[in-house]
C-alpha cells in the first residue's frame, strides 16, 4: 500500500522563523527519507529523469536511500549534478520532475527534491567521497560568472580533464546563490560546500574578476584558453520606469537583497553595510525574488510587508511553496494593484499611488494581460519600496567582446549547445534566456560543457 | 589580497596609497574608479583612481578620513597590510577633448582622480589651466604633480591661507569670461561641482563631472547609484560616472548622499568606541 501523501518535511513555525534568519525547512530524519524514498515507484521509463534538466538518475538514488545506502544516493546524483544540495533546495521541482512523475496521476508526487536535499545534506555530514579528476588534458577554459551555469560547466569540464578557471565579479562564488537568494531559503554554508567541492575537483575560481573591464573575453582566448562560457547571468535589474522611483527608500530587489544576504547587513553594524527599512514595506512583482524581499524584510523588523502584484494568484511566477511560506509569516498579498507614481517628502519615499487593475485577455506570454481600472487610483503609506518585476541580461560582457551576436532583449544569440555566432565562445543560463531558474541554467552549463569538449577535441 | 607598498600622508586626514593590483593597472585609464573592501566584514567602497602603474602593478589611491571604513584606512592600514578585495577598473573612461583649451577644477580629494585627466588632456596636446581648490594650505595636495601636466596653475583657499581666498567657482567664472574655453572638468564635493556646473551653463561651455553617490557592488547590479541625468536615470557605476554636469538633478544626488547618515554615524561611533577599548 503505498503512502498518498509525502512525508511532512518539519520546518520552523512561522511565528519563531520570522525573527531569525535560519533555514525554514529543517530537513528529514534518515527515517522519513526512507519512508519518502519508498513511495518510489522505480517506474522503468523514468518520466522524472527527462523532466530534469541536467538528467539526474532519479529512481536510481531513490532506490539507494530507501535502502538506506545514502553514500551510494549521493554518488549516483553527483554523476550529473555538482550542486545537489542547492538543487535540492531551490528547483521548481513541482513543474519538473516532481510535475511528471507518475505517482503525481492517483496521489502526491515522490518528494524527489526533498530527497535530494537529503541526501546531500547526509553528505555533507558525514563528509563525502574524495573524487579523483581524470589527468590534465592540458587544455585551457574560461568560465565567466561564478552562478550556477558557470559552476556547473567548470565541473563538468574539469570531470573531461580540463582545466578550468572561473572568473567571477564579486567577491563570493555563487552567483545568485549568494547575492539573491536569502539564508533562511538556501543557508551560505550549503553554497560554500558545494562551490569548495569544485574547487576540491581543481576547478580555479578567480574572484574579483569583471570580465568585460578587468579583462575581456578576447584578451582570455588570446592568452591561451581554449574555449570561453559565458554564464555572466541577468544582473541588471528592471525598475518600472514610474515618478519617484529615485526616491530614498526605494530599492530594486537586487540591491536590497546583496546588502542583506552577500553583504550580510542583517548583522550590521557588526557587519559594516546597513540596510535601511522603513516600517511599511511594499514589494513589487510575483516571483520568487519578491518572495524573497518581503520575507527578508519582515525577518528585519519590518511591521507590515505587502506585495503588490498586478495579475492575480494564479499568475504569479513564484513557487506555490514560497507564497505558502510568505502568507504563514505575514506578508499580506495585493492583488490586481500596480503602482504609478511614487510621492515623497524631503526627497523620501512617503505614499505610493496606486491603481487597480483586471485581467484583459491574453498578452504574448498567455497570460491574461492586466488592465487599469480606470478611476481607481488610491494611495499607499509605505517608506520602503522594493522593486522585484525582473532583470534584463547583464551587457557588460557582449558589449566589450566583438563577434557575439545580440538579441534585440540584449540576450546573447547561442543555440542549445550553448554555441555562440564567434568560435570558441559558448554562452549558457540567464545571459541567454534572460531571468529563469537556477537548474535551467545549470542544464545549460551542462550542455555547453559538452559542445565545449567536442570542440577542445578539434570537432 | 593586495599588499600595500607605501603610504604617505598628504594631508591632516588625507593619505596616499600604493596598492599591489597588477591586473587593474594594466586595464586602467582616467575616469575609471576601483571598488575596494578591506576585510571580510568589510563594506563595498568606490575609489576614484588616482594613478596606476602597470609596469609594477600598482594603483595610487588618495582617501580621506570620513566614514568608518576611510578612517579605519587611515588609521589602522599600513605599508605591508593587505586590502581583501580591489575589483576593477569600473565605470567609462573619461571621453577626452583633443583641442583647444579646457578648465580642470579640482576641491578637495577631488585634486587626486583630476591628475590623471588632466594628464591625459595635456598628452592630447590641448592647453590645460588647473584650478585646485580647498579650505586652507594643509589641505591642498599635489600641486607640483598637477603643475608638471597644466599649463597654468590657479590655488585658491577658502581662508586665504595658500593662493587666492575664494571658492573654485570664482577664477572659473573669470577664465571662462577672458578665455575660449573648450571643455570644463570638475571634479570634487557634489555642491562644488554643482556650483561649478552652473558657472559652465551660463558660460555656455561644456562640463563634465564624477558623480559619488552610494554604490553596493559597483557592476550594474544593483542600482544603489542612480543618478537623473537629463530625464532619464542612469547607473553612475556602469553609465558614468562621469556626466555631463549642466544634465545632474544635483538636489537628488546631494540627498541620496545622505541617505546612510544616521547609519555611517553609528558604524563610525561603533569603530571608535572598538579603537578605545582595544587602546585601554
Amino acid at each position: 500500500m503505498i503512502r498518498e501523501t509525502q512525508v511532512a518535511m518539519r520546518e520552523q513555525s512561522a511565528a519563531s522563523r520570522v525573527r531569525n534568519f535560519d533555514e525554514v525547512p529543517l530537513g528529514y530524519t534518515d527515517e522519513e527519507a526512507r519512508e519518502e524514498a519508498a513511495r518510489c515507484l522505480q517506474c522503468k521509463k523514468a518520466p522524472c529523469v527527462q523532466g530534469c534538466p541536467v538528467e539526474v538518475d532519479i529512481p536510481a538514488f531513490i532506490g539507494q536511500t530507501e535502502r538506506g545506502d545514502f553514500a551510494a544516493a549521493a554518488a549516483t546524483i553527483k554523476r550529473t549534478n555538482n550542486l545537489p544540495a542547492i538543487c535540492g533546495r531551490v528547483c521548481p521541482q513541482e513543474t519538473q520532475c516532481q510535475g511528471v512523475c507518475t505517482l503525481a496521476k492517483k496521489f502526491e508526487p515522490c518528494g524527489i527534491g526533498r530527497l535530494e536535499r537529503f541526501v546531500a545534506d547526509w553528505e555533507r555530514e558525514h563528509g563525502a567521497q574524495a573524487v579523483e579528476p581524470p589527468p590534465s588534458t592540458g587544455l585551457r577554459v574560461a568560465v565567466v560568472g561564478a552562478g550556477p551555469a558557470g559552476l556547473t560547466c567548470a565541473a563538468d569540464l574539469r570531470m573531461m580533464g580540463h582545466e578550468v578557471t572561473v572568473f567571477e565579479a564579486l567577491h563570493e562564488p555563487g552567483g545568485v546563490l549568494m547575492y539573491g537568494i536569502p539564508e533562511f531559503r538556501l543557508p551560505k554554508d550549503v553554497v560554500n560546500y558545494e562551490v569548495d567541492g569544485l574547487r576540491r575537483l581543481g576547478v580555479d575560481i578567480a574572484l574579483n574578476m569583471v570580465v568585460g573591464k578587468t579583462i575581456t573575453v578576447d584578451t582570455l582566448l588570446s592568452e591561451g584558453y581554449g574555449a570561453v562560457f559565458v554564464g555572466s547571468g541577468a544582473g541588471l535589474p528592471r525598475f518600472l520606469g514610474i515618478e519617484g522611483e529615485t526616491l530614498i527608500g526605494v530599492y530594486s530587489a537586487n540591491e536590497f537583497l546583496t546588502r542583506v544576504n552577500l553583504m550580510r547587513a542583517w548583522q550590521f553594524p557588526e557587519y559594516d553595510t546597513p540596510v535601511k527599512l522603513g516600517r511599511h514595506v511594499a514589494v513589487v512583482g510575483g516571483g520568487n525574488v519578491a518572495m524573497d524581499a518581503a520575507r527578508t524584510a519582515l525577518r528585519l523588523g519590518a511591521e507590515h510587508v505587502s506585495i503588490l502584484y498586478r495579475r492575480t494568484r494564479q499568475e504569479m511566477p513564484a513557487r506555490v511553496e514560497e507564497v505558502h511560506h510568505a502568507e504563514e509569516e505575514g506578508v499580506d498579498m495585493q492583488f490586481l494593484v500596480n503602482p504609478v507614481q511614487l510621492h515623497g517628502n524631503d526627497g523620501v519615499l512617503a505614499e505610493a499611488e496606486c491603481l487597480r487593475m483586471e485581467l484583459g485577455p491574453p498578452d504574448d506570454s498567455g497570460r491574461r494581460r492586466p488592465v487599469p481600472i480606470e478611476g481607481s487610483e488610491f494611495l499607499l503609506d509605505v517608506d520602503t519600496l522594493i522593486v522585484a518585476v525582473g532583470n534584463q541580461a547583464h551587457p557588460l560582457v557582449p558589449r566589450t567582446t566583438s563577434g557575439l551576436n545580440v538579441t534585440r532583449w540584449g540576450t546573447l544569440e547561442a543555440d542549445d549547445d550553448g554555441v555562440t555566432t564567434r568560435k570558441g565562445v559558448f554562452a549558457g543560463g540567464d545571459i541567454v534566456t534572460g531571468a529563469a531558474t537556477v537548474i535551467s541554467a545549470m542544464g545549460a552549463g551542462k550542455k555547453a560543457a559538452a559542445a565545449i569538449h567536442r570542440h577542445l577535441a578539434g570537432g | 589580497m593586495h599588499q600595500i607598498l607605501a603610504k604617505q600622508a598628504l594631508g591632516p586626514e588625507i593619505d596616499e596609497f600604493q596598492v599591489e593590483a597588477p591586473r587593474v593597472a594594466q586595464a586602467a585609464v582616467p575616469g575609471q574608479f576601483v571598488v575596494v573592501r578591506l576585510h571580510d566584514r568589510g563594506e563595498r567602497v568606490p575609489l576614484t583612481l588616482a594613478d596606476w602603474d602597470a609596469a609594477a602593478g600598482t594603483v595610487t589611491l588618495v582617501v580621506q578620513a570620513v566614514g568608518k571604513t576611510t578612517r579605519e584606512m587611515h588609521e589602522r592600514y599600513d605599508v605591508g597590510d593587505g586590502v581583501l578585495d580591489v575589483v576593477g577598473p569600473l565605470g567609462e573612461p573619461s571621453v577626452l577633448v583633443h583641442e583647444g583649451t579646457v578648465l580642470c577644477v579640482a576641491g578637495g580629494v577631488g585634486i587626486a582622480p583630476m591628475y590623471p585627466i588632466a594628464r591625459a588632456l595635456k598628452q592630447e596636446g590641448v592647453r590645460v589651466i588647473g584650478i585646485l581648490g580647498a579650505r586652507s594650505e594643509d589641505l591642498l595636495f599635489w600641486v607640483d604633480r598637477m603643475r608638471e601636466v597644466c599649463d597654468e596653475l590657479v590655488l585658491t583657499t577658502d581662508d586665504g591661507s595658500v593662493g587666492r581666498k575664494a571658492l573654485v567657482t570664482e577664477p572659473l567664472a573669470e577664465l571662462l569670461g577672458a578665455r575660449e574655453v573648450a571643455h570644463v572638468w570638475a571634479v570634487g564635493p557634489a555642491v562644488m561641482m554643482k556650483f561649478c556646473s552652473a558657472t559652465c551653463s551660463k558660460a555656455g561651455v561644456p562640463v563634465t563631472v564624477s558623480l559619488n553617490p552610494i554604490m553596493v557592488d559597483g557592476t550594474g547590479m544593483c542600482g544603489a547609484c542612480r543618478a537623473e541625468v537629463g530625464d532619464r536615470v542612469r547607473f553612475a557605476c556602469v553609465d558614468g560616472p562621469e556626466f555631463p554636469g549642466d544634465q545632474v538633478n544635483w538636489e537628488l544626488l546631494i540627498a541620496r548622499l545622505a541617505a546612510y547618515k544616521e547609519e555611517e554615524r553609528c558604524a563610525l561611533d561603533r569603530y571608535r568606541r572598538m579603537v578605545r577599548e582595544a587602546a585601554s
